[in-house]
């Protein structure tokens, strides 16, 4: 797979939609694409993020810690973006993420991410009105959450 | 030191001076006959005055007795001489002339080259004077000089003394013995004449010298701004990171605008006043040669003056100005050279030194310490007399381990510089072991006491040398014959005043370490490496070296076992795929092209990755199998790649060093051979764009750029191309590249590029750490650990220690300071760029390390206290508080609010 192709998947996800294919093509030329093994983690609930990963091909199970054992919660799959919340905000990983089959991400570090946003003040505007987008969101069905009590 | 530089060169080179002296008074007799010559030469020879007629003969090298005539009342001839007819005669005085030209030139030789030496050993001597001072300034002086500023004052600014040095007595005398002679050969011809040249002479000597004084003024002037200029770059270079921080750079540069302008007015007002003083000095020499000819003219025609006198006296003159004008610069360079001696000197008195005979080589380190340090009264003043450390008591066990605890400014940084014996207490009294420990000689308070401080220095050289640092006090065993200093060596560092202490002589003491010689004290270095956790560093570090399997057979044949048990090792956990072996015959797409062309390491600087592409070689093999033309449009590919996704970022952006293949400079000429290519096509290209195009690809590594530039087809015309650069070398460069193969060392790889044979794949997750579990257990089973570790001791750390980390540095410095086994080891904040874990696990190995020897280590976190048998509280310079962990903690106490501070 060469790089104009995880440029076409970048542009997939919603937060680097809007951004120019040259920056995008930075970005991903700056970033490592890292191979996992089905079993191999990603990263471990709890830990400190560094890094955001974006599925190139395979699919990874999201898992949280239960009472009885790590409890599957989501699935990943190609062109999907996990790990972004805890690099902009530095909190801890809050689930485990496992490749499930022979898994190709691409890792962007938090230092690649924010040199971009800071380089690129107009990708940060697109983040955040991404993020103000997925709030509105929550917001609504929390509302309808308590509306429907 | 001798303030007058006079005084300084009589002292140090009276015999050589004497011999000069002498040697320049034997040659004015045969300076004053070869002036004479001339005359007898156009008198006797040419005009053949005493000749009456031909046939006639006069006698040659006819010798009278001095003043017989005066003595006996009659002359006294002792030498008849021989009878010359006219033309022999003129031949014999014209040879005559050639000698005496001979001989005189063989005495300026004799007397320049003797100046020359006697300079040279006074310069030694001086730079030797300089250094050696240095090396006795006391530590807070040190702190106040500038690095820089000293080293050029011993590097340049004494290199003119050294030539002065040698002119400083023979030259006047030489120059103006000259001169003498010259105008007394000149007065004996023509008594006007000689007035007339006289007269001249002395105006030149009296107005130049006054017209040239403002001239030494600005001199001295260009010195000084010439050396702030050197001490301010050296400040910036070493305040970069404020500078960048702060965004000053444009600050610094109007700075040093201003200083090179002030530089510049000078050097201009010089050179403006020197050639004013050069045309005046021209026109008076010129002057007199006017009056000898109309004057002199005037008398030889109206017989009072013969042609030759005359035309001796023209050719005497010739040879006045220049010495009289040497003269003149010699008493320029006197007073300039005698102002800067003062003023290097004047840099090298601190109010005070430490004495010479406590550094003597020849003191002996003694017992070791047994008893206690006790301080009474102790106190420590800075420059303005402000108390550091006030009436400090103590008396500790030289064994104990002692803590020393308190708040920022407390005092405790600086006693732990005097309990280590680097600074002098104001007043009050610090013993050990019942001795002053002001007295105690560097043999003592050096090897009997370690101390490590905050920002330990390391010096440019190996892990292991600077590891062996500590031991090197003295030669210990002379030097084999052949690297031994030389006997003529040695004398001539004797005539220079320069101790006798010879560098490549065995210096370390390896019984102090424990060891009995270089055989085992590798033992000891790792000992100090494990205790001080740098082991795994120089096991890295040796992962990175090279060995010569020449030297080291047992090691080359084990690492060619490792390599083959590695794919065995880690096939049994699936990750075999970790590693992309060598293959003659296939293309790694995880190394770079040029790795892949190349096929092997380079030896030669001109087969290195960055040469290649200008490598003729290379280039030849390139065109051969015709891949020229698609080396030039990958090159096209990745640079309009980079001159795509590069074009926002500023120029010095980070991603350009890291990521890219092009340099910020260079990116502009990229684009507009990219914009050219775009719109009319590669085929449009000049040399130049194709030569640079041609470059870029030799750093691709397909894995990792991901630019698709290397497919299938690609692969196979590159290792094809392999193949015949190998045939090529063969032939034409057998030793340019060693080529990696299978069941061979490779010498010029290091011993994990031996080991893996091969490149880590891209991209696989966690493949650094599995590969290196599996190095490190593999090396285990093979016993290769230490020898790696060995080899990482060769690890360069880089001027400064810049290529270990801050951490790596200051364990270092444990590690070094441990080596030496000290009775007393003194710490001050060593450990405080290390994590709080790392810190109590260090506090905990030293101190279990040095149980029964003594420890006073002040430290950053009190609550380590716990660990050390007494503590002493030190606030505002006061020791406030002295005992037990447990006594200081039972009460409401300092310390109680130092750990609750934390």
């Amino acid at each position: 797979m060469s790089i104009d192709q995880e440029v076409e998947i970048l542009r997939r996800i919603p937060i680097f939609a809007q951004i120019e294919p040259a920056k995008l093509k930075l970005m991903a030329f700056a970033s490592e694409r890292v191979t996992y093994k089905p079993g191999q983690v990603l990263f471990k609930e709890g830990e400190r993020g560094d890094a955001a990963f974006i599925v190139l091909k395979g699919t990874a199970d999201i898992l949280i810690s239960g009472d009885s054992g790590p409890l599957h919660v989501a699935s990943l799959s190609e062109n999907e973006i996990v790990g972004e919340i805890a690099i902009l905000c530095d909190i801890p990983r809050t689930a485990t993420v496992q490749a499930a089959t022979e898994l190709t991400t691409l890792r962007i570090t938090a230092e690649l991410f924010f040199r971009m946003l800071m380089d690129f003040p107009e990708m940060g505007v697109e983040v955040m009105r991404v993020l103000a987008h997925r709030l509105e969101q929550t917001t609504a069905q929390l509302r309808r959450a308590q509306a429907g009590h | 030191m001798e303030p007058n530089i006079f005084k300084y060169v009589w002292r140090h080179s009276r015999a050589e001076q004497v011999v000069i002296l002498l040697l320049v008074l034997l040659s004015l007799p045969f300076y004053y006959f070869s002036l004479n010559l001339p005359k007898q030469i156009v008198n006797e020879g040419i005009q053949g005055q005493g000749f009456e007629g031909p046939g006639a003969t006069q006698s040659f090298l006819s010798f009278d007795l001095p003043y017989g005539e005066a003595v006996f009342g009659a002359p006294i001839n002792l030498f008849d001489g021989f009878s010359l007819e006219q033309r022999d005669m003129l031949l014999a005085l014209s040879f005559s002339f050639l000698a005496l030209v001979m001989v005189n030139g063989m005495f300026k030789l004799v007397i320049n080259t003797r100046k020359g030496r006697m300079g040279e050993r006074l310069l030694r001597r001086l730079r030797f004077e300089l250094s050696d001072r240095i090396l006795r300034f006391p530590l807070p002086h040190l702190k106040r000089v500038k690095p820089s500023e000293m080293a050029t004052m011993i590097k340049d600014e004494v290199e003119p003394l050294g030539g002065f040095i040698g002119d400083a007595f023979a030259t006047p005398l030489f120059l103006g013995g000259q001169a003498a002679t010259a105008l007394l050969f000149i007065m004996v011809q023509s008594f006007w004449l000689g007035l007339v040249a006289a007269a001249v002479v002395m105006f030149q000597s009296f107005l130049i010298p006054r017209l040239r004084r403002r001239i030494l003024v600005l001199g001295r002037e260009r010195q000084l701004t010439a050396r702030q200029l050197a001490g301010r770059i050296g400040e910036i270079i070493d305040g970069a990171v404020e500078v960048q921080a702060h965004d000053t750079t444009n600050f610094e540069r109007a700075d040093l605008v201003a200083r090179l302008g002030r530089i510049f007015r000078i050097r201009y007002e010089i050179y403006q006043r020197k050639f004013f003083v050069k045309f005046l000095n021209n026109l008076l020499s010129q002057l007199t040669p006017f009056v000898f000819y109309a004057g002199g003219g005037l008398l030889a025609i109206s017989g009072n003056l013969d042609i030759g006198a005359l035309v001796a006296v023209i050719a005497a003159y010739k040879d006045l100005p220049s010495p009289i004008k040497e003269l003149i610069d010699w008493d320029q360079q006197r007073l300039d050279v005698q102002i800067k001696y003062e003023q290097v000197i004047a840099q090298f008195q601190p109010p005070h030194l430490i004495d010479p005979a406590l550094q003597s080589p020849d003191n002996e380190p003694g017992p070791p310490f047994s008893g206690a340090i006790s301080a009474s009264a102790l106190t420590l003043l800075d420059d303005s007399d402000q108390p550091l450390v006030r009436a400090v008591n103590f008396t500790l066990p030289v064994t104990g381990h002692v803590a020393v605890v308190g708040p920022g400014g407390s005092g405790m940084e600086q006693l732990s510089y005097m309990l280590a014996g680097l600074l002098r207490p104001s007043s009050g009294s610090l013993r050990i072991d019942g001795r002053d420990i002001e007295r105690l000689p560097a043999a003592v308070t050096g090897r009997r006491i370690a101390f490590v401080g905050t920002n330990s220095y390391h010096f440019a050289g190996s892990l292991r040398d600077n590891l062996l640092y500590g031991l090197k006090h003295r030669p210990l065993r002379p030097a084999d014959q052949d690297r031994a200093i030389s006997p003529e060596d040695l004398a001539e560092a004797k005539h220079a005043g320069n101790p006798l202490l010879d560098i490549n002589a065995d210096w370390i003491d390896y019984e102090a370490a424990g060891a009995t010689g270089a055989a085992d004290i590798n033992a000891r270095l790792l000992d100090v490496l494990t205790a001080v956790d740098l082991k795994g560093d120089a096991y890295r570090f040796g992962l990175t070296g090279t060995i010569d399997p020449e030297a080291r057979p047992d090691v080359a044949e084990a690492v060619l076992k490792a390599r083959a048990a590695l794919i065995d090792r880690l096939a049994t956990g699936g990750n075999e795929d970790l590693v992309v072996r060598f293959a003659a015959d296939s293309y790694n797409h995880n190394a770079s092209v040029a790795e892949n062309l190349l096929f092997g390491t380079p030896r030669v600087p001109d087969f290195a990755t960055r040469a290649l592409a200008k490598n003729s070689t290379v280039a030849k093999v390139l065109r051969d199998i015709d891949l020229t033309q698609s080396f030039v449009d990958m090159g096209v590919t990745i640079a309009s790649t980079m001159v795509e996704i590069f074009a926002d970022l500023p120029p010095g952006h980070p991603f350009f060093e890291q990521f890219s293949f092009i340099s910020d400079d260079d990116l502009p000429e990229f684009r507009t051979i990219v914009t050219r290519v775009e719109t009319a096509g590669v085929g449009a290209l000049d040399k130049a764009a194709r030569e640079l195009l041609l470059g870029l690809p030799f750093n691709y590594v397909e894995a990792r750029h991901r630019l698709g530039l290397v497919d299938e087809a690609m692969a196979e015309r590159l290792v094809a191309a392999r193949h015949s650069l190998a045939e090529l070398l063969e032939r034409e460069a057998p030793d340019a590249v060693e080529f990696y193969r299978a069941d061979a060392y490779n010498a010029a790889a290091s011993l994990q590029d031996n080991i893996l044979f091969g490149r880590l794949a891209f991209g696989q997750a966690g493949a650094e750490q599995i590969i290196g579990d599996a190095l490190a257990e593999m090396l285990d089973d093979l016993g290769l650990r230490e020898t790696v570790i060995e080899v990482g001791l060769d690890y360069n750390v880089g001027i400064g220690g810049g290529r270990l980390s801050s951490v790596q540095r200051q364990k270092l410095a444990f590690a070094r300071a441990l080596l030496k086994r000290p009775d007393i080891l003194v710490i001050n904040e060593a450990a405080s760029v290390l994590d709080g874990a790392g810190q109590t696990r260090l506090v905990e190995r030293i101190l279990d390390l040095r149980e029964g020897q003594g420890v006073i280590w002040s430290l950053q976190r009190p609550e380590l206290a716990a660990l050390f048998d007494t503590i002493l509280v030190m606030q505002d310079g006061r020791l406030v508080e002295q005992g037990s962990y447990g006594d200081l903690t039972k009460s409401d106490s300092a310390f109680k609010g130092l750990i609750a501070a934390e």
